[in-house]
């Protein structure tokens, strides 16, 4: 009940936001539209709507790590969190309630953009339904990363991390806009290593139904989910220590 | 019977003693200021009563529950408005109360009685649509001591809360606070000395982390051979220092 509370006071700050729901929902439809307006012209094999749609829908959920770590962060600055830490919460009732409405968040979001991709002739399918349920570990991924920093930083200085920095840095190593292996070298190891191209890779497999080569994908995923709510969850209750 | 007693209390920050074996008794019901000057150890002081961090040693009894064994039971007894303004800017100021009501497991009739009893209490009423974060800087305090008093606090902490705020909206406020006297205990710090002399039963001065004296306005303007409060507040300070 607590928890539920804190998290639709969470959910009410992140979606009365217009600037979150310009990047969140926004942005990703600009460039779905964009980009298959420019498909229609110069036609690019990487910009196909089957094969662009599911690198759109991973490119939104960056937006989540910014949402979550700026309600955080801004609720450290406004003594909000001292507020509550002084009630009868309890630590997990603030890690699972700055983390459960970025969810509902999540997949929302990209439902709305297989709704566009659909109008723009991708053909549904069980994989569109795969890919949604795909996106659920991604989420948690980028929502980590989003109670991590917000747990360090200060309102401030997420707008430029996580705003700008993060999500430039999963877009560029993830293959959405460019095929890596023209690219190689140490930058694509380096992609390799990092999620953002495997939940890429894993969406595009989920869409279309191809569970054997999602699954290598997933634990890429998955590895990386768990190490960062591990992280986030002991930055977040050091700051809560600290406070 | 005492609200709150400390017990050699002290908090040790690596090479800063911000705290230094606190000994302090509140009676119950009784409103005691907490002044001194910056870094004299009252927000510390505050943060520790209110199971915000933990003493390095000594101990708080609050209504019979120590601050370090039963940090959950003083929790379900305590309120804090901090300094800053401790809101949740993108809800309204009803959403505001709702959401206190819900952490504190309120729900339907009792949290709509509430929410009305507030809202009329602090005149909050014209106010109740408009969002939190823009709201003037005296309508935020009123709305955080109301978020405050959603648990019927035994104990309430108010830190600064007139802090930065005009002539009128701090005469609101002293008038809300002073009708909130006797009802609960309450503890405020604040660097207004006429604040202080006006709201207080009695008036604890720290200094370097040290309770230097405790009393009514009056002891203390008698202690230091003055009939001006701020004038006596800087000489206990200051032959505090000798």
């Amino acid at each position: 009940m607590r928890m539920l509370t804190l998290a639709g006071r969470n959910g009410k700050e992140i979606l009365r936001d217009p600037i979150n729901l310009a990047f969140g929902l926004g942005f990703p439809l600009v460039l779905l539209g964009l980009l298959q307006a420019i498909q229609a012209n110069i036609p690019v094999a990487l910009f196909e709507i089957g094969h662009l749609t599911p690198g759109i829908t991973v490119f939104g959920l960056s937006f989540l790590t910014l949402f979550s770590a700026t309600v955080i962060a801004k609720d450290r600055g406004s003594s909000l969190l001292q507020r509550l830490y002084t009630t009868p919460l309890t630590p997990w009732d603030f890690i699972f309630g700055y983390t459960l409405p970025l969810l509902p968040m999540a997949l929302v979001q990209g439902a709305v953009c297989y709704l566009a991709a659909w109008l723009l002739g991708l053909k549904m399918s069980l994989g569109v339904l795969y890919a949604l349920l795909g996106l659920i570990p991604i989420s948690l991924l980028y929502i980590a990363l989003g109670l991590l920093c917000g747990s360090v930083l200060t309102d401030k200085q997420v707008g430029g991390i996580c705003g700008a920095l993060l999500t430039n840095l999963s877009a560029w190593l993830s293959g959405i806009w460019f095929d890596l292996n023209l690219i190689g070298g140490a930058f694509q190891k380096i992609a390799d290593a990092l999620p953002f191209v495997h939940a890429v890779e894993m969406e595009r497999a989920l869409l279309k139904a191809d569970l054997s080569s999602a699954l290598p994908h997933l634990w890429w995923v998955l590895g990386y989910g768990t190490v960062l709510i591990a992280l986030a969850t002991v930055l977040f209750l050091r700051q809560m220590k600290r406070q | 019977m005492y609200a709150i007693e400390t017990r050699g209390l002290t908090k040790q920050y690596k090479d800063t003693l911000a705290v230094d074996c606190l000994e302090l008794s509140v009676k119950k019901g009784e409103l005691l200021a907490l002044l001194g000057v910056n870094g004299a150890g009252k927000t510390t002081t505050v943060k520790m009563l209110s199971c915000l961090t933990r003493p390095t040693e000594g101990d708080a009894i609050l209504n019979g529950k120590s601050i370090v064994k039963e940090s959950g039971a003083v929790k379900e007894m305590i309120a804090v408005s901090p300094q800053e303004t401790a809101v949740a800017a993108g809800l309204t100021v009803r959403e505001n109360l709702a959401f206190m009501c819900g952490i504190y497991g309120l729900s339907g009739e009792k949290r709509e009685e509430k929410i009305a009893y507030l809202a009329s209490r602090f005149g909050l009423d014209s106010v109740m649509k408009k969002k939190a974060g823009k709201l003037s800087g005296g309508w935020c305090r009123r709305l955080s001591i109301a978020m405050a008093l959603i648990s019927e606090p035994e104990i309430l902490f108010l830190d600064e809360p007139t802090l930065g705020l005009d002539v009128l909206a701090r005469s609101d406020l002293w008038e809300l606070i002073g009708e909130l006297k006797g009802s609960m205990t309450i503890i405020l710090t604040t660097h207004y000395m006429e604040e202080a002399e006006a709201l207080s039963d009695r008036v604890a001065i720290m200094k370097d982390g040290r309770l230097l004296i405790c009393g009514t306005a009056e002891e203390l303007k008698n202690k230091a051979g003055t009939d001006r409060f701020e004038e006596a507040f800087v000489r206990l300070v200051r032959e505090g220092t000798k």
